[in-house]
């Protein structure tokens, strides 16, 4: 294989295709472990099909648990990709150039995998096709069927439809998978009408997938808001939980980043500088999701109403305080003190930083789900939750799935956006230096 | 139309919990193991709910029944994503047990927590296995149920009442619950029927219904003397 050479070697971003054509040891160990785990969640799943729900550790009254909370964790995560690429875009920022298509890759993955966790959680899975036969609008699970759909479209087309000059690049290169390059870049040979069109494409695409994906974690929030359950019905779980999902997008693609540098040699396209910028936008938000929290906690204690007091004091000092209290230092402390000294602001810092916010926003998602179900209005004897090994066995799976379907598609398309890159290099320069001038006064016409 | 409602004189109930054994077998209700019933998988259509206060040797102990309130304004059937909970017009809240997918969405925006779940495949003890009530359709494996106020009941007595063309008799359809009470606590009829012991009792100085400021306006009435 490596005898046949290939004319990207002579390509000045030779790194960025070098991965798809060479692979590792590690990239087959990995493969094996993740193999191995999604096969032991797929027995496990196939376990709870023959027997029921009754395998999970869900009982009454907590009758949601891990598979709703990874439902919403799944599909926080999923913001970080497209929502990101498209505003950088937008604000044309120079420094996405290198990361929009990692972004965009972990939405497309992750989404899929979340969108499925309402299937897990089903008791009766063969009759899911109700939902589209004679599924009823005015229920907020529809609701959530049709924004994930939608995103889940949207966000596909736009990872795909900036992709096409690359995979021409692919076709090019006469390696392998040629029919299938060939088919997907839909005969892209560069030409100046097709530029244009694609330009026109991306711009559609990013202006319209901004609604779509605030809609989608808007609406997740109403699955839990529309009830009349303490401690859910609160109006401010809209935007809560688009900002929660913003903030732990950032994190998971910071650690993608970091990880995916350090495996394929990208240190040259994924600098110090942009890990630096995007824990920026990592920091904001940790203070934004620590308003949002501080507001919303805040009102239940104060106005004190006991069934709303009754979580919040389950939250506070009760079997849920070190979840708690856990996922405030993750989600604000620990981003807080990394990110806010450059001392901290190195690579080992801002990875550390991101992993605790992957942690925290899933114990926030943990902590709003189950704790408002433990405590019901009526008087019921209290469960404890626990969740049962095919519960982990399905959350592994999940994790699993995700690094598998990015470990495969950093093996059949760049990473990185190759023509992107070179955009930067040949027009970028002379566009932000015209663009610069344009926002200074003029010096020969005073206006 | 008629609009079935209930009225539970707490007053007189012995909390002896007949209701709960009668609402098992007449419903065809699954028996769960022990162990699983420990870990809160116990299903009953009438649960009774057990308050403690007091201090020894003045312990004060206080049931309730709580069968599901067939509310007039559903917070259950609002949510079902597939329309397998509703509200018939005559105020009954019913379940479609074939429609069901099982997402529990009903039992999540229930604020009674009156709905259960089948956790397993549904099972009965031996002997009661052999003597089903044929006129209650037994669940599968994933689907919510919970109390119907028995509307098999109703079923019959409106043919009979329909053959001989006549109104039903306040009285004449109960659920199983309010047929075997043995301190006769529990009422049942048509609340629009300003002539049944249910709209008697539902008006009396003693009545009120639970958390009534959600305003999801509950059928089932509780009448307790007021302590203060």
């Amino acid at each position: 294989m490596t005898e046949k050479h290939l004319p990207y070697e002579n390509d000045l971003d030779a790194a960025l295709y070098r991965p798809i054509y060479h692979t590792g040891r590690g990239y087959y160990l990995s493969l094996a472990v993740l193999v191995a785990v999604i096969v032991w969640a797929l027995y496990m799943y196939v376990t709870q099909l023959r027997s029921g729900l009754g395998v999970t550790g869900m009982a009454q009254p907590i009758t949601w648990g891990f598979y709703i909370v990874n439902f919403v964790f799944f599909i926080g995560i999923s913001h970080a990709g497209t929502l990101i690429s498209a505003i950088l875009r937008l604000s044309k920022a120079e420094w996405r150039r290198p990361i929009t298509r990692m972004a965009e890759v972990i939405t497309a993955i992750v989404l899929a995998i979340g969108g499925l966790h309402p299937i897990l959680d089903l008791g009766r899975p063969d009759r899911m096709f109700s939902l589209l036969e004679s599924g009823r609008l005015q229920s907020p699970l529809l609701w959530d069927v049709t924004s994930i759909t939608a995103y889940f479209t949207a966000s596909t087309v736009y990872l795909y439809i900036p992709m096409i000059p690359d995979i021409a690049r692919l076709r090019d290169q006469g390696g392998k998978l040629t029919w299938m390059y060939t088919f997907m870049a839909w005969g892209w040979t560069g030409t100046e009408h097709q530029k244009r069109v694609l330009n026109r494409a991306i711009n559609l695409l990013m202006v319209m997938v901004i609604p779509i994906a605030v809609s989608v974690h808007t609406v997740i929030s109403y699955i839990f808001s529309m009830t009349l359950q303490p401690g859910w019905h609160s109006t401010i779980f809209g935007p809560y939980f688009v900002v929660g999902a913003i903030f732990s997008g950032i994190a998971a693609l910071l650690i993608v980043m970091i990880i995916f540098r350090k495996a394929f040699r990208l240190e040259a396209y994924l600098k110090v500088i942009h890990l630096q910028y995007l824990s920026m936008l990592l920091l904001i938000m940790s203070i934004v999701w620590f308003y949002f929290t501080f507001s919303e906690y805040l009102t239940g204690v104060f106005g004190d109403e006991p069934h709303e007091m009754e979580i919040i004091m389950y939250k506070f000092t009760g079997p849920f305080a070190f979840f708690f209290w856990g996922m405030v230092v993750c989600n604000f402390v620990i981003p807080m003190v990394l990110l806010s000294f450059k001392r901290f602001k190195t690579i080992a810092g801002i990875l550390i930083a991101s992993i605790a916010v992957v942690i925290g926003m899933w114990l926030e998602r943990l902590i709003i789900v189950v704790p408002s179900l433990a405590n019901p209005r009526m008087h019921v004897p209290m469960g404890i939750y626990i969740p049962s090994m095919t519960e982990w066995a399905l959350f592994a799976g999940g994790i699993a799935v995700f690094i598998l379907g990015y470990m495969v598609f950093a093996k059949l398309f760049p990473l990185i956006s190759i023509w992107e890159i070179e955009e930067g290099r040949k027009e970028g320069l002379k566009e932000v230096e015209e663009r610069i001038h344009s926002y200074l006064p003029s010096t020969t016409n005073p206006a | 139309m008629a609009k079935w409602a209930m009225a539970i004189d707490l007053d007189r109930c012995t909390g002896c919990g007949a209701c709960m054994a009668a609402c098992k077998m007449e419903n065809n209700v699954p028996i769960v193991e022990p162990d699983e019933a420990l870990q809160g998988r116990v299903m009953h259509w009438m649960d009774m709910i057990t308050e403690y206060g007091g201090d020894y040797p003045g312990i004060e102990i206080k049931r309730m029944p709580k069968p599901c309130f067939h509310c007039d304004n559903p917070p259950c059937t609002r949510v079902c994503p597939v329309g397998a909970t509703y509200r018939n017009e005559e105020g009954l809240v019913a379940q479609v047990y074939h429609r069901c997918i099982g997402c529990r969405y009903c039992m999540v925006a229930c604020p009674f927590t009156a709905k259960v779940f089948n956790w397993k495949d549904p099972a009965w003890i031996e002997g009661a296995s052999t003597c089903f009530n044929p006129d209650v359709s037994r669940r599968m494996v994933g689907v919510v149920e919970k109390c119907t106020f028995c509307s098999h009941r109703l079923m019959k007595v409106k043919e009979t009442a329909d053959e001989e063309d006549r109104p039903i008799n306040d009285g004449e359809y109960v659920p199983a619950c309010a047929e075997i009470c043995p301190a006769d606590a529990i009422y049942f009829g048509d609340i629009e029927d300003k002539g049944s012991s249910v709209y008697k009792m539902s008006g009396d100085y003693r009545a009120s219904r639970v958390m009534e400021d959600l305003g999801v306006e509950p059928k089932v009435y509780y009448l307790v003397k007021r302590t203060r």
